[in-house]
Formats: C-alpha cells, sequence, structure tokens
C-alpha cells in the first residue's frame, strides 16, 4: 500500500468517500472503508463440503468463525492461477462479518462524489447485480461492491 | 422530601433495574393473590414491592410515578386492612398501574425524564375507586399518611438487605466479554499443551499443567456467573396468561415445571421472546372457549404446561396445552390457499410435513388477526430465533387433544462435548448428546457386514437391521479409498438411530460451538463450526439434517397413528410390525415380524438337497428351504443368475423351522396399515400401504405348505388337532392361521356365527380361537350355542383380544372363555392352545381364569 497518499491528501476535504480498493481479475473494486473490518493475508481455510460454489471456506478470525466468498467464483470469473493466493477482505454487514477473497489489494482512495455514476448499462449481467455504480477515477474506472450483495447468495446468483 | 440532583446517572440506572425487578415480582405476585385472594403475607408482600417504588421516586423527583405509585398503594392499603375485596378489576387496574409506571421507566430510561404522558386518567380512576366504596372515602389523609412511615422502616429494610446479601450487580457486557476470553484461553491452552508434548521440558510441563487447571477452573466459573434459572423467562408467563384468558373470555390454568433448570444467560435471553409467543399462540389458538370445551367434555379450564428439565447435555422445553390440536386439513388449505403448496403436493405430505408449514414465514392459522396474534409472523421468527441459538423446535398435535411443543436447547452456547472424526480428508465433529455407539468393522467380514438391500446399505446391529449412511457421499467428498476396517459412529435423530461411516474416528473434545453464517443457514448438514486446538475450523454435524440428507431417515416412518380407522377388530394389524422384502416380480412383500425367527444368508454352494426340495445345513440341524419367488410365481423361469449367497427369511416355531428365501430384504417397519385390500392371488393375503407404499401380505400358511409334503416327510412334526379360527376380519384369520399353520395345527376359518356353527358340524375340533366380536352377536353367541350342544361344549374356546385393554374388559371375563390372549402375541397363543387342546382328554377342564398369564 504504497503510492495513494497524493490522491488522499488532495481530496481528503472534499465531500467524497474513502474506499478501500481491490482487483479480481482485470476489475478494479472499492468498498467503503467503514464497511471494511480488516485486510487478512490468505488464511488457513476450512472447506464446508456441499455449500454454494461461491463459498471457498471457513477461516478462524481471532475465535469469530468467518465465511470467505470467493470473488472470482461470486463474479462468474475465470479461476485464479495455481500459485496465486488471494487475499481476505474482511467486511462487516447487517449479519456479521465475511470475507471476501480477491486477487489483490490496492491502496485506500479518497475519491469525488461528483465522479459517481451509476453502473453502465452494458455491464456484464453477473457483474452488475453486485456493483452499486462506477467512480471515474484518472484513468481507471472504481467498481463499488455492494458488499451485502456480495455476501447474499440467496438471490440464486452463485448459489446453488 | 428532600431531591437529590439527578443527574447522578449512576443512582437512576440502578433505580432502573432494581424497578424493573421489583416490577416483574409484581405481575406474579398479583397474578398469585387473584387465585389466593386472602393470602395476606402475599398481600403485604405486594404492597411492600410499590411502596418501594414510590418511596424511590420521590426520592429522586419522579412526580408522575410517585403520582401513579401512591393511588395504588393507596388502594392496596385498604386491601391489607380489610376495608375492601379483592376483585379482578381492581387487579386489573392494578396490572395497568404498573404498565403504566413500566412505560415511565422506559421513559427515564430512554430520555432520563418522565415523559408528557402523566395518566392523569389512570390515576383518577384509581382515585376514584379507592374512594368510592370506602369508609375514609373523603379523607386522603390517613391512607396517605400511614405509608410516609412505613416508608422509613422499609428503606432501612432494603438496606439493611442490601449490605447483608453479598450479591453485587455486574453487566452482561463484561460477563460476555469474559466469557469470550476465556474462550479464547482455552484455545490458547490446547495449543501451549500441544507445544510441551513436543518439548520434553519438565519446567513447561509443570507450568502448563498448572495452566490447564485453572483454565479449567476459569472457564467453569465464568460460565456458572452466566446461568440464570429460567423461571427468568417463565415469571413474565402467569401474567401474559392471564391478559390473554381476561381478554379472551377463556379460563387458562397455568403450570410450570423445572422453573429452576439452569441456562446460559445468551440462552434465556434468546428463548424469551420465543416463549412468550409460543404461550400466546396457545391461549390465542390452542386452548378454546369454555362452552366448546365443555361441549367436548373437557373441564371448562383450559391447561396450559410448561416444562423445562435438563437431558443429555441439553434443556428440553415443552410448552404443551389440551386445546383443539392443529387442524391438519385447515393448514393444508391455508398452506394451499397461500399458494405454498400445489392440491398435489399437499395430498403427499406426512402430517408430520403439514405441520412444519406453520413454521413458513407469513403463514398463519389465525382465522381472524387479533391483536393478540394472527398476523402471520410468528412461528418462522420463533424457529428462526431457536435455531439460531443451536436448539430444535418440533411441532406435536393431535386433534381434540391438543399441541405440544418442544423446544431442544443447548446448555450454553459455549461448549459442549463433540466426537472429532474424519472423512474426506476433512474433519467434523459430532455432539456428543446425538452419539450411540462406536462400531468398528474390521477384517474380510468388514465390507460384508454392512449389506445393500435395494441399494440402501444397512448394518445389522444386535439383530436388527440400522440403516447405514457413508459421510463421503453425503457429503460429496472424495472416498478415502478401501481401508482394512470400516469405522462407523451409531447416531440418534430424535426417535431414530442410523449409522454414519466415516473415514476415521478420533478423540473427543469439548468445543465451543459457533454458528455458521448466513451464507451456510440453508446446509442442513451442519449445526455449527468450531475452532479446533490447532487453530482450524472444523464443521459441526448437524445428525438429523445428515441423516434426512442421506435418505435414512425418511419422512415416511413418522407416519404413524394417521389411520383413524374404525374397523376396530383390525386395530392388531395396523400397529404391527413388518418385514418387508422383495421377492420376484413382488416389489413389496410384508410378513409380520413376530413370525420371523431370524434373517440369514447362505452361500449357494451350502445349499443341498434333500427329500425333493432344498435345505440347508443350519446350526447342526436340517433347515428346509422354500423360494418364495416358486411359490408366488409357480410359471416363472428360474432367476438366469442365482444370487449368491442367497437371503433367507427362517421362520421359526418351537423344534420347526422353514427358510423363505426371498430375493431382497427391504427394511422393518413399525407401521399402520391403510387401505387393505384382500386378495385372491395365490400365497398372498392381501395388500395394504404400509410407509406410503403398496404391500402385499404374506400368506404364511400357503407358502409352508410348499415345504408341508416333505417336511412332514423329513421328521416335521405333524400335529393333528384341528382348530377353528373365527373371526370377522380375514386378514387377522390369517395372520393366526400362519401361526397355527407353523404349530402345526390343522386349521379350518369361519367369519361369522353360522360359518362357525357350520364348520363346527361339519368336523370335530379341538379347539376354537375367536376374536371377540365375531358378527353378528359377538362371540359371546357363539359360546352360548356352542354351550346348548354336549358335543361341543368341552371345546376350548381361546379369545383374542385386539388389545390389552380389550383383555381386561368385562365382555372378555364374563363371557367364559377358557382363556383370552392379546391377538398376534403368537407364542401366548399356542402355549395357551397346547394346553387347551391336549387338555381336552381329560373330561374336566378347569376353566382358566382369564389374563391369568398376564
Amino acid at each position: 500500500m504504497a503510492a495513494a497518499t497524493t490522491t488522499l491528501k488532495s481530496q481528503a476535504n472534499q465531500a467524497g468517500r474513502q474506499f478501500c480498493t481491490f482487483f479480481v481479475a482485470d476489475l478494479f473494486f472499492g468498498v467503503d472503508v467503514l464497511h471494511v473490518q480488516e485486510v487478512l493475508r490468505f488464511q488457513q481455510i476450512t472447506r464446508v463440503p456441499q455449500a454454494p460454489e461461491v463459498v471457498e471456506g471457513l477461516i478462524n478470525l481471532r475465535g469469530q468463525i468467518v465465511t470467505a466468498i470467493d470473488m472470482r467464483r461470486r463474479l462468474q470469473l475465470p479461476p485464479r492461477d495455481g500459485d496465486q493466493t488471494p487475499m481476505n477482505i474482511v467486511v462487516r454487514t447487517e449479519d456479521g462479518a465475511g470475507s471476501l477473497l480477491v486477487d489483490e489489494i490496492g491502496d485506500v482512495l479518497d475519491v469525488d462524489a461528483a465522479s459517481w455514476e451509476p453502473s453502465p448499462e452494458n455491464l456484464d449481467s453477473n457483474a452488475r447485480g453486485l456493483i452499486r455504480g462506477v467512480y471515474k477515477l484518472k484513468g481507471r474506472l472504481l467498481l463499488v461492491l455492494d458488499t451485502e450483495r456480495a455476501l447474499d447468495l440467496t438471490g440464486g446468483k452463485g448459489a446453488e | 422530601m428532600e431531591k437529590v440532583p439527578i443527574q447522578d446517572q449512576e443512582i437512576i440506572s440502578e433505580f432502573l433495574v432494581e424497578s424493573y425487578e421489583n416490577l416483574s415480582r409484581l405481575d406474579q405476585e398479583l397474578v398469585e393473590i387473584e387465585k389466593h385472594p386472602k393470602d395476606a403475607a402475599l398481600l403485604a408482600s405486594i404492597f411492600r414491592t410499590i411502596h418501594t417504588v414510590k418511596g424511590t421516586c420521590g426520592f429522586l423527583g419522579f412526580s408522575t410515578l410517585e403520582k401513579i405509585t401512591h393511588q395504588a398503594e393507596t388502594l392496596l392499603s385498604q386491601l391489607r386492612d380489610g376495608q375492601r375485596e379483592l376483585n379482578p378489576s381492581l387487579i386489573s387496574l392494578i396490572l395497568e398501574t404498573i404498565d403504566a409506571t413500566r412505560k415511565v421507566l422506559a421513559s427515564i430510561e430512554a430520555t432520563g425524564k418522565e415523559g408528557p404522558d402523566l395518566f392523569e386518567d389512570l390515576t383518577e380512576r384509581l382515585r376514584i375507586k379507592a374512594q368510592t366504596p370506602a369508609t375514609s372515602a373523603d379523607q386522603p389523609g390517613p391512607s396517605g399518611a400511614a405509608p410516609v412511615e412505613d416508608r422509613k422502616s422499609e428503606e432501612e429494610a432494603v438496606k439493611s438487605s442490601a449490605v447483608a446479601d453479598a450479591n453485587i450487580r455486574v453487566g452482561v457486557g463484561l460477563l460476555d466479554k469474559l466469557m469470550d476470553l476465556v474462550g479464547e484461553l482455552v484455545l490458547t491452552r490446547n495449543q501451549i499443551l500441544q507445544f510441551n508434548t513436543e518439548r520434553e521440558d519438565p519446567a513447561l510441563n509443570a507450568t502448563s499443567q498448572q495452566l490447564n487447571l485453572i483454565t479449567t477452573e476459569l472457564q467453569e466459573g465464568v460460565m456458572k456467573t452466566r446461568m440464570q434459572p429460567i423461571a427468568m423467562v417463565w415469571n413474565q408467563l402467569p401474567r401474559v396468561v392471564r391478559d390473554m384468558a381476561v381478554s379472551l373470555g377463556k379460563q387458562i390454568a397455568l403450570e410450570m415445571e423445572g422453573a429452576d433448570t439452569e441456562l446460559d444467560r445468551t440462552v434465556i435471553e434468546a428463548i424469551k421472546d420465543p416463549m412468550v409467543h409460543l404461550v400466546r399462540n396457545s391461549c390465542d389458538h390452542g386452548i378454546e372457549m369454555p362452552d366448546v370445551r365443555a361441549r367436548a367434555g373437557k373441564p371448562p379450564q383450559g391447561k396450559l404446561t410448561l416444562r423445562a428439565l435438563h437431558e443429555g447435555g441439553q434443556v428440553n422445553i415443552e410448552i404443551s396445552d389440551d386445546g383443539a390440536g392443529i387442524d391438519i386439513a385447515r393448514v393444508k388449505q391455508k398452506a394451499i390457499d397461500r399458494g405454498i403448496l400445489t392440491p398435489e403436493r399437499a395430498e403427499k405430505l406426512s402430517d408430520r410435513e403439514v405441520l412444519n408449514l406453520i413454521f413458513l414465514p407469513g403463514f398463519s392459522m389465525a382465522k381472524a388477526v387479533t391483536n393478540l396474534s394472527g398476523r402471520g409472523v410468528g412461528m418462522d421468527v420463533v424457529k428462526s430465533h431457536i435455531e439460531k441459538i443451536g436448539g430444535i423446535v418440533d411441532l406435536f398435535s393431535r386433534p381434540g387433544e391438543g399441541t405440544t411443543v418442544k423446544i431442544k436447547i443447548p446448555l450454553t452456547l459455549a461448549i459442549i462435548p463433540g466426537l472429532v472424526i474424519t472423512s474426506g480428508g476433512e474433519r467434523f465433529v459430532v455432539p456428543q448428546a446425538s452419539l450411540l455407539e462406536l462400531v468398528r468393522l474390521e477384517g474380510d467380514s468388514s465390507e460384508k457386514r454392512i449389506e445393500h438391500v435395494n441399494g440402501t446399505p444397512v448394518y445389522r446391529r444386535r439383530g436388527s437391521l440400522l440403516p447405514v449412511a457413508y459421510l463421503n457421499q453425503v457429503l460429496g467428498l472424495k472416498c478415502s479409498g478401501a481401508a482394512e476396517a470400516v469405522s462407523m459412529v451409531v447416531l440418534q435423530a430424535e426417535d431414530r438411530q442410523f449409522g454414519l461411516v466415516v473415514d476415521g474416528i478420533n478423540d473427543t473434545q469439548e468445543i465451543v460451538v459457533k454458528p455458521l453464517g448466513k451464507q451456510l443457514k440453508g446446509l442442513s448438514v451442519y449445526a455449527g463450526a468450531t475452532i479446533m486446538g490447532d487453530g482450524r475450523v472444523s464443521l459441526i454435524l448437524d445428525v438429523l439434517g445428515i441423516g434426512q440428507r442421506s435418505g435414512v431417515l425418511a419422512e415416511s416412518r413418522h407416519e404413524t397413528a394417521r389411520a383413524a380407522t374404525d374397523h376396530k377388530t383390525l386395530e392388531g394389524i395396523e400397529q404391527q410390525r413388518l418385514l418387508l422384502l422383495r421377492a420376484g416380480s413382488f416389489e413389496r412383500l410384508a410378513v409380520p415380524l413376530s413370525l420371523v425367527a431370524r434373517l440369514e444368508e447362505f452361500p449357494q454352494s451350502a445349499i443341498e438337497h434333500a427329500g425333493g426340495g432344498q435345505v440347508v445345513q443350519y446350526r447342526n440341524r436340517i433347515l428346509p428351504l422354500v423360494s418364495l419367488r416358486a411359490v408366488l410365481e409357480p410359471g416363472a423361469p428360474e432367476q438366469e443368475t442365482a444370487p449368491d449367497p442367497v437371503q433367507v427369511v427362517v421362520l421359526n416355531d418351537g423344534d420347526r423351522s422353514v427358510g423363505m428365501i426371498v430375493d431382497q430384504i427391504l427394511d422393518i417397519a413399525e407401521d399402520t396399515v391403510t387401505g387393505r385390500q384382500k386378495s385372491s392371488r395365490k400365497g398372498l393375503l392381501g395388500s395394504g400401504v404400509v410407509g406410503k407404499r403398496v404391500t402385499d401380505f404374506l400368506d404364511l400358511n400357503q407358502v409352508i405348505q410348499a415345504t408341508e409334503n416333505w417336511v412332514q416327510g423329513t421328521g416335521g412334526i405333524g400335529n393333528d388337532k384341528r382348530i377353528l379360527v373365527a373371526d370377522d376380519s380375514a386378514f387377522s384369520r390369517g395372520l393366526i392361521r400362519a401361526g397355527l399353520d407353523m404349530a402345526g395345527y390343522q386349521v379350518v376359518e369361519a367369519g361369522n356365527f353360522d360359518e362357525a356353527i357350520r364348520q363346527l358340524e361339519k368336523q370335530p375340533l379341538n379347539a376354537v380361537v375367536a376374536g371377540l366380536d365375531l358378527p353378528p352377536n359377538g362371540t359371546a353367541a357363539l359360546l352360548s350355542a356352542m354351550h346348548r350342544r354336549s358335543e361341543w361344549k368341552d371345546i376350548p374356546v381361546l379369545a383374542l383380544a385386539d388389545s390389552t385393554e380389550q383383555m381386561q374388559a368385562p365382555d372378555a371375563r364374563r363371557a367364559g372363555f377358557q382363556d383370552c390372549q392379546a391377538k398376534f402375541d403368537r407364542v401366548a397363543m399356542l402355549e395357551s392352545l397346547d394346553r387347551l387342546a391336549s387338555a381336552l382328554a381329560s373330561p374336566a377342564i378347569e376353566p382358566v381364569p382369564v389374563g391369568e398369564k398376564r
């Protein structure tokens, strides 16, 4: 987590929000930092037979058992390379904590509320349900992940 | 009175806690006093409680509260002094006061102020009430003044008791935190212990042993601090019931058993709302109006029973009423109306499944929505609350007799003993509470011991068939390959048992149960998860869920008692244990289990031919075999590949045994038989529905006849005694006959009085075996007819009762039978017959008192 301090400073006083960013395949996502409990390296994971496919397993977060959701599978993307270990982003939701397994963690970014736009219509239908909107950053787009939905498997998407 | 600055939040919060406690005690006491209006001590206690509240209010400057409680106190003092009689309206008024007090307290809790509502109306009503009949009505002085003196002494009493009491109040938050920390400490201790075994350091060893002991004690201590009696929840229920009863115009008595059963605080919290809801449900839907009850022949006062007890590391709570029960048909209809079920699907559901519909969200059984219930947010919430804490809710209902809700909850959410097993390379935990035994099948026989019945694995456990499931298959895990031994855990889910084959059985551990996230809530196979000593997560298996998923616990087994048939004489058959088997094109055949001695299998090579039939050497004797397939389908071609080994049902009677070769043994059903139909087909008595499926009942008589000729030729014990079986049900006759045939009796049958007389005329008989209700006029008619004829009057008559109750009935005694036995108690019947029939030789038969053998 190195470079984005300039962005942080320059936009800190604006009406924007802070986002914890991460990558899943070539998608650049952000989650409101207020929803993020912590970011962890890959943890030892216990698989859950018969669970929906997107559930990678359970991790022990200092005595709390947290379900880890593989974001690649959640977004119906091809699997990670074999040697790439995912990172955990533990997010808080109304129903307790959940962990998102992502490829790589980005910086914490301050974004300008004015650059927000609803998610484009032509976005992949798998992803669209999980994306609240898009911030147009310099040179790239930040997709705002709806963490509640990402961890809610009842809607049928990704769930068995 | 001196006002204390109310900024002192601590005093206020203490006041609130204390007042709430006092109020809940009042609730109880008031309901109690309604039952015993003359209880002076109780009244005094109520008075004191109200007085304490009032006193503290004045002390803290809460004038609204003081006014309300003052008026209530005035009323109570009149009661106490005998100036006034207690009546329900008075109690309602006082209860209303308590509610108002609660509201004000809530407002104080939230805002620090008493709130805008001054409850002037209530105060006024209290005042009027206090004044109307009392003699000193217009002199509020004395009634107001007297308590002032009391107050001082009262306050002193409170103080002194506080000093004497060694209890302190501790915030729940702190206890919860302690609990969490202790949980963590336990895990850390486990890790240290593991280290310790790796290094051989005596100092470390000693220290870690010490750590172990202290941690365990600390854990127990902290657990204890959180235990509370279930009475904490129940105390509010008498009030709930009373209010419900009054507003609904019902009479309801509440009984509580095991109120001192202790539960973890968190569990107590969690069951509070569900308990209230269930009690309300019982009052509202369960217990009927007094007139309805009277018409149904019940006492007008309904009974609601709460029961709590510890059982196997769990707490069982039962809420049962003696009301109308749940109308299955109406639940079905409601579900269809709401589109939850299609009519076709509804038809197929078992009663139990239908009852479970009540737990669906949005499902309400109330005919009308009242402010009490019927809004469809109910049982689903109850269920989810209970399940959240790892509990189970079960509903039992009998139309006209009442409904029972059984809740099983863990004693504590924190720690349960569990057995660690492995399967497919993963570790799982089985709650010790569901574990019955461990079975290890070793050596060559291991695979053989688990047999396959129609593709379903079963294990013969001490003579009965235990359905078996493979955890690998249930969970879709990879197989570990052929092991030299099979490990199986025998589990109990509700009232049924099954075996679960696992790869390995490790050790038992105290585990800390943690709930699964909502993403995994839908998985019925897990009860939760836990963190093991090495810090990794393991899943806790839900035994019931595993059983259902693997299919070893089919819903259909629950289908008992559904067939409420008026066909009285068949009741005996309906509750039989049946062995289900398959032979030839008959997919489902049934034999009463009482006629089956053993289930065996013989290799083809062991089958020999003797005396014109197949035999096998069995326990140093020759067992004649008969192929069921050949009896049922005489012309059918033989199986191309004869199965090896062959499955044999050994029918045994005294010295005689016959082996019946079947294709497959399916199951043992303990079930009701419905939809009977007679059959004219050879070898079959008829068909019935067993466990939702049509099943043919074997006529063992004919099956055995197939061996008869040569069996007798090879020294089978013939018996020339001729017995008349008289019963109106062909079904019963067939089954009785099967038993008699086995014993070598010659059997003739009669379905009614005339037929019986005809049979008696046709041949000399050694004995008559008769049901008690031989048409048209009962068996007694046959008996007296027999007594009138000299050649018949010495024939002993054995009466067969459908049930033990019937055996004791005066009818059976009066009629003058030589003996009376329960139908289908084959052994007793044969013993009795043997005695009666051989006694025939001697002219004077001592009448055997009925039921003597019992």
